[in-house]
């Protein structure tokens, strides 16, 4: 019978910690927004998330574009159909490696680095002293990086793909030789704006909001301990990893599997 | 940090993420600035749709003019129906047109290509909703070799 | 004599722990009431319940006649104005300057223009003789210097009621000088009602105009430095001398060695 408590304890548990950072959540986006206070800290926060996780994304977005143009190369090569380098690079990094990988490199760069903060802010007692303060730390401290990191992470997703599509290009074409106007012209005539551009951003959307949902939760809940955050911010990184490919599954399936 | 500094970086980021968008909604998705133009129904039954799928392109000579909206099988006689959205800018096809499903090149997609008809006095224009009589089904890899068998067999 | 806080029947329990068993406390308006203890007592927990970060399990404290644990939060938001709190460790807010640490309760809560909230600054900072360090950032003050920032920045929005948590833990000599005669000349000068909860007892006997003692879940004692002094009860005096087995016990409760090392043979 103990496995059966143990099962039940960790629902509990779960269910507990899912309900409090529901009400975390709420607290810091539902209440009353004070727009004109926090519209400076979420463009400061949006530079710590995302200005900062710009060069991460630029170089794996390039890096990413260039070995998929690489790899797609010598496939197509061999049935003639290297034309159709420019959709399979564009269409694979739009609906999947873009919002996925930015997804990761973000709850790995952003994330754990927001988990990090504000279990310091915690430890350090920060945070009890802006409730002293009569300042609502869920305002003040959660909702301006959960907006940050909401906003950012479609346009990181955004340039991610984009700059991947560059890449393909240096590679593909003015690397391997296929022919410029037929990479740009079969992708145009294959990539549709609202299909797979949208499904992506659409996607990188939900990925940023569960990211920050975590990595903020985490970090608001740890033991402020130094052991409490390390444990905290590694919590964020395997939580949000397993988060969004799990849902980037779900989102395909909603988006693209049913006909 | 200053928050100045901050305020122009984030602006660069912004301007750099509406750029990715921009590069991807018009080099990529080719997206036309224009948006969507206005559009009118025409429907069409066929015995067999093959491969077509919805957002098929819809072309006369090779010129894309619409796109398949839907495709349902009709409840009374069991055939599917492929409703295509036509760009209003080409209202002025006759009644006589007829419609099949091709593909483009051997292995390529399947499309429906629109084959205007002959303008005869008393003949009206195709117009929002109508059904076009005239249509070729897909051809299906396997009736041609049974065809062609059955042929040689003769 | 005016009560600002008043506190009675408090119990408290942590995971199960019981910290506080049915005790009542005064803190008297215009007074420096010191609550002192042995560590791991929860003397901070305290703070936290006047504060109203915590709730106790029953028992009630009023804050100038109305019932804390009982407010609304916006109620409680707003009667957290009157009130602040030094914490431990300061608590400076890390990512800003120590003037814009200082300046943040005006920004939040006051509609005053940027000069005034300079001037009102440099008036605070100057009280804790830190005018000249308004540029650093918290990561380069010393602990003391830290300390005071923080005391700066809670008379910003000048409260009736300031809590210090353990102000002279980890202090040398000459920075815990410096902070009892801050806090005194604070109290004298703004007629604040201050609490502080500390073990330090030489400072507290000469800031304190009252002292409870706490240990064991209970006040064990309570009086003016003078008859703290001349309790006759051993365990204040164990405190007040700070000997190391007494009435408090020198073990963390555990069974007699000799039965736990040699078993049942003996």
């Amino acid at each position: 019978m103990n496995w059966l408590a143990s099962i039940g304890a960790l629902t509990i548990a779960k269910m507990g910690s899912f309900g409090r950072a529901t009400l975390m959540l709420l607290g810091a986006i539902i209440a009353k927004p004070q727009f004109i206070k926090n519209t400076p800290l979420t463009i400061m926060q949006i530079y710590v998330v995302g200005v900062q996780s710009l060069l991460i994304i630029v170089v794996s977005g390039l890096f990413i574009g260039m070995v998929m143009a690489l790899q797609g190369y010598t496939i197509l090569v061999s049935y003639g159909a290297e034309g159709s380098l420019g959709p399979m690079v564009a269409l694979s990094l739009l609906r999947e490696l873009g919002p996925v990988v930015t997804a990761l490199l973000f709850a790995g760069r952003a994330g754990s680095a927001l988990t990090a903060e504000i279990g310091l802010m915690k430890t350090t007692e920060q945070l009890s002293s802006l409730e002293m303060m009569a300042v609502d730390p869920l305002r003040r401290i959660i909702a301006p990086r959960f907006w940050a990191g909401m906003i950012s992470m479609p346009m990181l997703t955004l340039i991610f793909s984009a700059v991947g599509i560059l890449g393909g290009h240096v590679v593909g074409v003015d690397w391997l030789g296929v022919d410029s106007g037929s990479y740009w012209s079969i992708m145009q005539a294959t990539v549709d704006w609202d299909k797979d551009v949208m499904n992506g951003v659409i996607k990188s959307a939900v990925f940023g909001f569960v990211i920050v949902w975590i990595a903020t939760y985490k970090g608001y809940d740890s033991i402020p301990t130094s052991e409490g955050i390390s444990k905290a911010t590694t919590q964020t990184v395997v939580y949000s990893s397993l988060a969004v490919l799990g849902l980037d599954f779900v989102l395909t399936a909603l988006m693209f599997g049913i006909e | 940090m200053n928050s100045r500094k901050a305020e122009i970086l984030v602006g660069g980021f912004v301007v750099l993420a509406f750029a990715a968008g921009m590069m991807l909604a018009l080099k990529v998705a080719n997206q036309s600035m224009a948006g969507q133009t206005e559009t009118y129904t025409l429907n069409a039954k066929f015995d067999n749709i093959g491969g077509l799928k919805v957002r098929s392109a819809v072309k006369v000579g090779g010129v894309t003019i619409g796109r398949v909206d839907s495709i349902t099988l009709s409840s009374r006689d069991f055939t599917p129906v492929v409703k295509m959205s036509i760009s209003k800018e080409y209202n002025q096809f006759p009644e006589t047109s007829s419609v099949s499903i091709l593909t483009s090149g051997l292995l390529g997609e399947q499309y429906v290509g629109f084959q205007p008809g002959f303008e005869i006095e008393g003949i009206e224009n195709l117009a929002e909703g109508d059904f076009i009589e005239d249509t070729k089904s897909a051809l299906v890899l396997e009736d041609l070799i049974g065809q062609f068998l059955f042929s040689k067999g003769q | 004599m005016e009560n600002l806080i008043e506190i009675d029947n408090l119990s408290f329990s942590r995971s199960g722990r019981l910290i506080y068993d049915n005790i009542s406390l005064r803190i008297q308006k215009g007074k420096t009431t010191a609550i002192m203890g042995p560590s791991g007592i929860g003397k901070t927990t305290m703070l936290r319940l006047m504060g109203g970060q915590l709730k106790p399990d029953s028992g009630d404290i009023k804050f100038k006649g109305e019932s804390i644990p009982n407010m609304r939060r916006k109620r409680l938001f707003e009667v957290r104005r009157q009130m602040s709190m030094l914490f431990q460790s300061g608590a400076l807010f890390t990512d800003m300057s120590v003037f814009d640490n200082i300046a943040f309760p005006l920004r939040e809560h006051t509609n005053l223009t940027e000069d005034l909230i300079n001037t009102v600054v440099q008036l605070k900072l100057q009280a804790v003789g830190l005018r000249g360090a308004a540029h650093l950032m918290p990561s380069e003050l010393s602990g003391g210097m830290a300390r005071r920032a923080a005391l700066a920045r809670a008379i910003a929005l000048d409260p009736e009621l300031i809590m210090y948590d353990e102000p002279f833990a980890g202090q040398d000599p000459i920075s815990m000088g410096v902070l009892v005669k801050l806090i005194k000349a604070l109290n004298d000068a703004l007629k604040l009602t201050s609490v502080v909860v500390t073990h330090d007892v030489t400072e507290v006997l000469t800031i304190a105009d009252y002292i409870y003692i706490l240990a064991e879940k209970k006040i064990i004692g309570s009086g003016t430095p003078a008859e703290i002094k001349n309790s006759d009860s051993p365990l204040v005096q164990q405190f007040l001398q700070g000997l190391a087995d007494g009435p408090v016990p020198f073990h963390y409760p555990a069974g007699d060695i000799r039965q736990a090392f040699l078993g049942s043979s003996l």
